[in-house]
């Protein structure tokens, strides 16, 4: 099982240089802008969401965690014609909600990675579903189909990018 | 409340957060229908992604053009054969469709019809997407600096693709029309049914409000109506690609859009469009044989008596073919010029060379059973689909139709010069033709 529990002590806390803190999150909206351009694929992956969940359970503090997701999520939403707000809700709920796993559970190994971004993806999909259509008045179909095979696709992405970004992690 | 707060501090940020930000949502949706200034968030998302987005595209397409332009040429010659066939064949087309064109100017014009001209586009490349898939649209390098407005519709050489959605000084945004919140007043090309255009969920694009009643076949074009006051009419959309029934008493109908709208690279803008009276050709207070003048063969330098002389003295017996290439030619010489638009004189430019190489070609001991009702000459000018208006005189059919004004000219100018040429225009029943 590569989930295991342990103690707040014996978990590692990550800090990031300041420009990877801005670059980082920079790259992931500009390439979730353009590369579906030219991969039309590629508009299934949720760059940012990646970002915002490896940094909440890289630094596994809970306030930091909400607050990267409600601002990468606030930027992905201002690319978007829609009301500013909805990216920004579901982000800061995975952000929370990552960096409060991070906290109890040793989430460093491939497949638990996998796992969790297996899991907060369709979460994260679900509050942006909540959001768009309860306050935006969207019309939006929730296809498990859909959810779940984008969710596989985000999670085996995920294992890929989060080993680049280990190279940009400094101990706290 | 203080110990509360310290306890659960963390939940407590994370509720202020999104408490602000659905509050933040709230203003923004009832806002949403009033003319909405762009947000300062927007901007600056914008202004920090656009500049390596364009970047990027500026050296890929500098680098495809590089490699396609000077290093692979391959198939280079025979594509270029085919786009001059292509050409050639378009000529053709454009031929027909200019007078086609100036019969439909001159029935709206008649019936006070305006007319929407595109009279100004500006080119922009796709630099970037929103990269959502609930918000289909796309940001192009051209903005306000570039005289950019909103609303203004974006179309490639295929059809509509969307409308500007947001501007910004050098860089806007572009609603595509398979969004769902998208809109495009419709109309289908053969049955003349409306209705309006949007995007689905999916990205799929519908036509709604069509009744059920109505009958739509799978391949029809849509064009744009013009209904909704952004985008011209008559600018191709798609085809229909499915029809099923939908809910409550309309059609379910799915479009095709005519172009691809995950690939796009370049876009044209419509800065600018006109409307005007439809513009007519002033043929009204123009005479028929100025007209004619204008279509026929080149006229010859020499003067006309001269020609006939040189032509007796040549063949040493009055040369009717002469006679009536001078007849022909006498008045045309003597018009003065004649005030025909250059699309006229464009579409007409070929034709004369063609009716005189016709005529030239004719040789003189066969004239006078030709000028009797003969076949051969005359039947070629008309299999070459030459206008009348450029057939030599004794090509012309005996019952000119009443809406070509340039036949209806033919007679005064071919039969005044001599009685002996009249049976050069006289028609002749088909069963009197020489063999």
């Amino acid at each position: 099982m590569p989930i295991t529990y342990t103690s707040q002590g014996q978990v590692e806390v990550y800090r990031f240089s300041a420009p990877a803190a801005i670059l980082i999150p920079l790259t992931a909206l500009f390439l979730q802008a353009f590369l579906p351009l030219r991969l039309h694929f590629f508009s299934i992956f949720d760059l940012p969401l990646l970002v915002v969940i490896f940094f909440a359970v890289a630094r596994r503090s809970q306030v930091s965690g909400l607050l990267t997701g409600a601002v990468i999520g606030l930027l992905q939403d201002s690319l978007t014609h829609h009301p500013i707000g909805v990216y920004g809700i579901a982000k800061t709920v995975v952000g929370f909600g990552a960096s409060s796993l991070g906290v109890r559970l040793d989430v460093e190994n491939l497949g638990a990675r996998v796992l969790v971004t297996l899991f907060f993806y369709v979460v994260h999909e679900f509050v942006y579903f909540l959001v768009a259509r309860g306050l935006v008045g969207l019309t939006l179909e929730w296809s498990w189909g859909h959810e779940l095979g984008s969710a596989f696709a985000n999670a085996i992405l995920a294992a890929i990018i989060f080993t680049l970004l280990d190279r940009f992690k400094l101990r706290a | 409340m203080e110990n509360f707060l310290s306890r659960y501090r963390n939940v407590s940020i994370l509720v202020a957060v999104l408490f602000a930000q659905v509050l933040g949502l709230a203003v923004q949706v009832k806002r949403s229908t009033e003319n909405e200034s762009t947000r300062l968030i927007r901007v600056w998302t914008v202004s920090a992604v656009s500049p390596l987005e364009k970047a990027i595209v500026w050296f890929q397409s500098g680098t495809s053009n590089l490699w396609h332009g000077y290093v692979y040429l391959r198939g280079v010659r025979q594509e270029n054969r085919e786009l001059k066939d292509q050409i050639e064949k378009l000529r053709l087309e454009r031929v027909r469709l200019v007078d086609d064109a100036e019969q439909a100017r001159r029935l709206q014009a008649l019936l006070g019809f305006k007319e929407q001209y595109i009279s100004k586009t500006t080119a922009a490349q796709v630099i970037g997407s929103s990269g959502s898939e609930q918000s289909r649209s796309i940001y192009i390098d051209k903005g306000s600096n570039q005289g950019l407005d909103k609303d203004m519709p974006v179309i490639t050489a295929d059809g509509v693709i969307g409308r500007v959605l947001k501007v910004y000084p050098s860089v806007s945004q572009v609603l595509l029309i398979n969004d769902q919140t998208s809109g495009v007043g419709a109309i289908l090309e053969q049955s003349r049914l409306q209705g309006i255009l949007r995007g689905t969920p999916a990205g799929e694009v519908i036509l709604e409000k069509v009744m059920s009643d109505e009958t739509v076949q799978p391949g029809e074009k849509v064009l744009t109506s013009g209904g909704d006051q952004i985008f011209p009419k008559g600018l191709p959309i798609g085809t229909v690609s499915k029809v099923s029934a939908g809910p409550e008493v309309f059609l379910n109908i799915r479009v095709r859009p005519a172009t691809n709208l995950s690939k796009l690279e370049e876009v044209l803008v419509i800065t600018r469009k006109e409307e005007r009276p439809a513009a007519v050709a002033e043929t009204a207070p123009a005479r028929a044989v100025d007209i004619l003048s204008q279509r026929l063969p080149s006229v010859p330098d020499k003067p006309r008596e001269n020609a006939v002389t040189a032509a007796g003295k040549t063949t040493g017996t009055p040369n009717p073919a002469a006679a009536t290439s001078g007849a022909t030619q006498g008045p045309a010489a003597s018009v003065p010029a004649p005030k025909t638009p250059p699309a006229a004189k464009n579409a007409t430019t070929s034709k004369p060379s063609r009716a005189q190489v016709a005529t030239d070609a004719v040789p003189a001991p066969n004239v006078q059973p030709l000028a009797k009702g003969a076949k051969k000459p005359g039947v070629d000018a008309s299999s070459t689909s030459t206008p009348a208006s450029v057939k030599p005189a004794m090509a012309q059919k005996p019952t000119p139709p009443a809406s070509k004004v340039s036949q209806q000219t033919t007679k005064p100018i071919a039969a005044p010069p001599k009685p002996e040429q009249q049976p050069a225009v006289t028609p002749v029943p088909p069963e009197d033709k020489p063999q």
